[in-house]
């Protein structure tokens, strides 16, 4: 279902010329507003008279998220903090959180791609979204909740957390849409069974999950255990939030990413070179219509690739493929690159194995060392020491066979693997504690 | 003739044998035989018990990975060779252990030995015929109004 049919159906050659349009007129605004651009562009040679095609992007310097720390919080802001309504800031793991500021206009635009992005997902007035991503600094709960509001659907505002709760009022109030990460979808469909709930008799149509990044797998578990259609949603605070990109209903294959507002490039995450369609390396993407912090050139440290042929349902913007996980999620062990979510899919491949696991990684002698840890359910458990060893055997060898990597599986107690509300945890390096 | 064992996941980790035997003992069960079968990382607890039912739910609810077998409890003469003649019985007849536990029983002249055997059913028609005793499992101490 279109919400702008004009702009999602956009010819090709319009969508990029609107495009040149736009990137020129953002480069000026940079340029003149914002010391940090007018200094990167001059150190690398460029003015934004040179700026004559859309190859010309190619010429512009990256933006990085250090970028945005070094000019914590508003130096990246190309408005007087007059005209920014709304500030948002995303977790920062270490040190201080990225500060993103939005004009009216910002909220406007914000709103109408959240809007197009539900309405990709075949939701539509009528619908009761039950909203589940976090409110409050996180863009994920507001973000989807102006979306919801512009489409005119019944918004619950539930924001994380209250598990029961949610299970009641998603039940009582017959939600039909439930947005939330992947990984608190499958948290709730397990809570309800404890609760002896049959959260597939909901009356959920279609989830919309973002915010981390899931493997195809773990889409097809989420529609069995709660019989709906699992979306997979696209965005990152420093671009936008929630709305950057969306799969549509029709084809489920690959997220179109609004491209009358953002202009995506894929890059050699070492080298920095740009990719023709269809290579994989980490996407870059420049604000075109952003007021209050545009960037130009924002290296997200997600990995996928365009796809450009056309799509089903009709809409012209470029599909960027499921992300495989984030370059500064990519782990290096002993030479080897592992993303944790290629151990989900051998995982999901294990009968009875459920995606409840945890890597550490950790260096002994001067070696890295990789440890899976997995939950024994009741459908894993057997009372015979060797079963149990030949399902880690099973699993040690899978994952040589499939990624090169020799690691440690370890059998844990169920639940021992902490669950998250929010985004999960998958992933312990301990080589970054020890500073090694 | 088959007894009911619960069997129980357990990480190496302190404390949680004791948190097993607490959540058992708070529901008031009452522990008749116990094995530990132990590796590096886990361990499987397998448990004889009066009320297995009971066991199974009250471990379930504080998330326990647990599950029921079905095993044999044989009468063995508590004497040199006793262990032996049953071993011999089975080994002829080409019935395999899969594990093993002695029973502290209240019968001085003979010791009960908890039996997984690969083939359960044979096991329990072979051995009577030979004239070894299989037991109940309310000779085990086991709930009778349960089995």
């Amino acid at each position: 279902m279109l919400w702008n049919d004009e702009f999602e159906t956009l010819p090709r050659e319009a969508v990029e010329s609107l495009q040149l349009k736009r990137l020129r007129q953002v480069v000026e605004r940079v340029y003149a507003t914002v010391p940090f651009y007018r200094r990167s562009f001059e150190a690398a040679g460029v003015t934004p008279a040179q700026i004559r095609s859309l190859d010309d992007l190619r010429r512009l310097p990256f933006t990085l998220k250090a970028d945005m720390r070094d000019n914590y919080p508003y130096g990246l802001f190309a408005v007087p903090l007059e005209q920014i309504v709304r500030i948002h800031a995303s977790s920062g793991t270490t040190g201080k959180p990225t500060v993103v500021g939005y004009t009216r206009r910002d909220i406007d635009n914000w709103s109408e791609l959240m809007a197009r992005s539900f309405a990709a997902a075949g939701v539509h007035r009528g619908d009761v979204i039950h909203n589940a991503y976090g409110y409050g600094l996180f863009t994920g709960g507001l973000g989807a909740h102006y979306g919801a509001e512009r489409i005119g659907a019944s918004v619950i505002p539930m924001s994380g957390g209250q598990t029961k709760k949610q299970l009641m009022i998603m039940q009582d109030f017959g939600s039909t849409v439930l947005t939330c990460t992947p990984s608190y979808c499958l948290f709730l469909a397990e809570a309800a069974r404890e609760e002896g709930l049959d959260i597939r008799e909901f009356k959920l149509r279609v989830g919309i999950h973002g915010a981390e990044p899931w493997s195809e797998q773990l889409r097809a578990e989420i529609e069995e255990k709660l019989n709906i259609k699992a979306i997979d949603v696209y965005g990152l605070s420093e671009i936008l939030g929630p709305g950057v990109a969306i799969e549509c209903i029709e084809a489920q294959c690959g997220l179109h990413i609004w491209e009358d507002h953002f202009l995506p490039e894929i890059i050699d995450p070492e080298t920095g070179v740009s990719l023709p369609h269809g290579e994989q390396g980490e996407l870059v993407i420049t604000t075109l219509t952003k007021e209050g912090i545009p960037l130009i050139r924002y290296r997200t440290r997600d990995i996928t690739r365009i796809l450009p042929e056309p799509c089903a349902c009709g809409r012209t913007h470029l599909r960027l493929e499921r992300m495989s996980g984030r370059s500064d999620d990519m782990l290096i062990i002993r030479g080897v690159n592992v993303f944790p979510s290629q151990i989900e899919s051998v995982l999901f491949r294990i009968e009875g194995v459920e995606p409840h696991y945890q890597l550490l990684v950790d260096r002994e002698d001067n070696l890295d060392t990789l440890e899976v840890q997995v939950e024994v359910n009741e459908a894993t458990f057997s009372d015979e020491i060797k079963q149990l060893q030949g399902l880690s055997g099973k699993i040690r060898k899978d994952i040589k066979e499939l990624l090169g990597v020799t690691c440690n599986v370890k059998l844990v107690e169920p639940k021992t693997i902490a669950r998250s509300e929010g985004k999960a945890k998958r992933v312990i390096d301990r080589r970054k504690e020890r500073g090694g | 003739m088959k007894v009911q064992q619960i069997s129980i996941f357990i990480e190496n980790e302190s404390g949680r044998l004791a948190e097993v035997t607490r959540v058992l003992g708070d529901a008031g069960v009452n522990i008749r035989a116990l094995s530990l079968a132990d590796t590096s990382d886990f361990g499987i607890l397998r448990l004889i018990v009066d009320q297995t039912e009971r066991a199974h739910d009250v471990l379930k609810e504080h998330r326990f990975t647990v599950s029921k077998t079905e095993v044999v409890a044989v009468e063995v003469p508590d004497q040199p060779l006793g262990l032996c003649r049953v071993l011999s019985i089975l080994e002829q007849s080409g019935i395999n252990v899969e594990y093993m536990y002695a029973f502290a029983g209240n019968d001085r002249a003979n010791a009960v030995i908890i039996f997984r055997f690969d083939d359960l059913d044979a096991a329990i028609r072979v051995l009577p015929q030979n004239g070894i005793r299989i037991l109940e499992g309310k000779r085990v101490g086991m709930d009778a109004g349960r089995h």
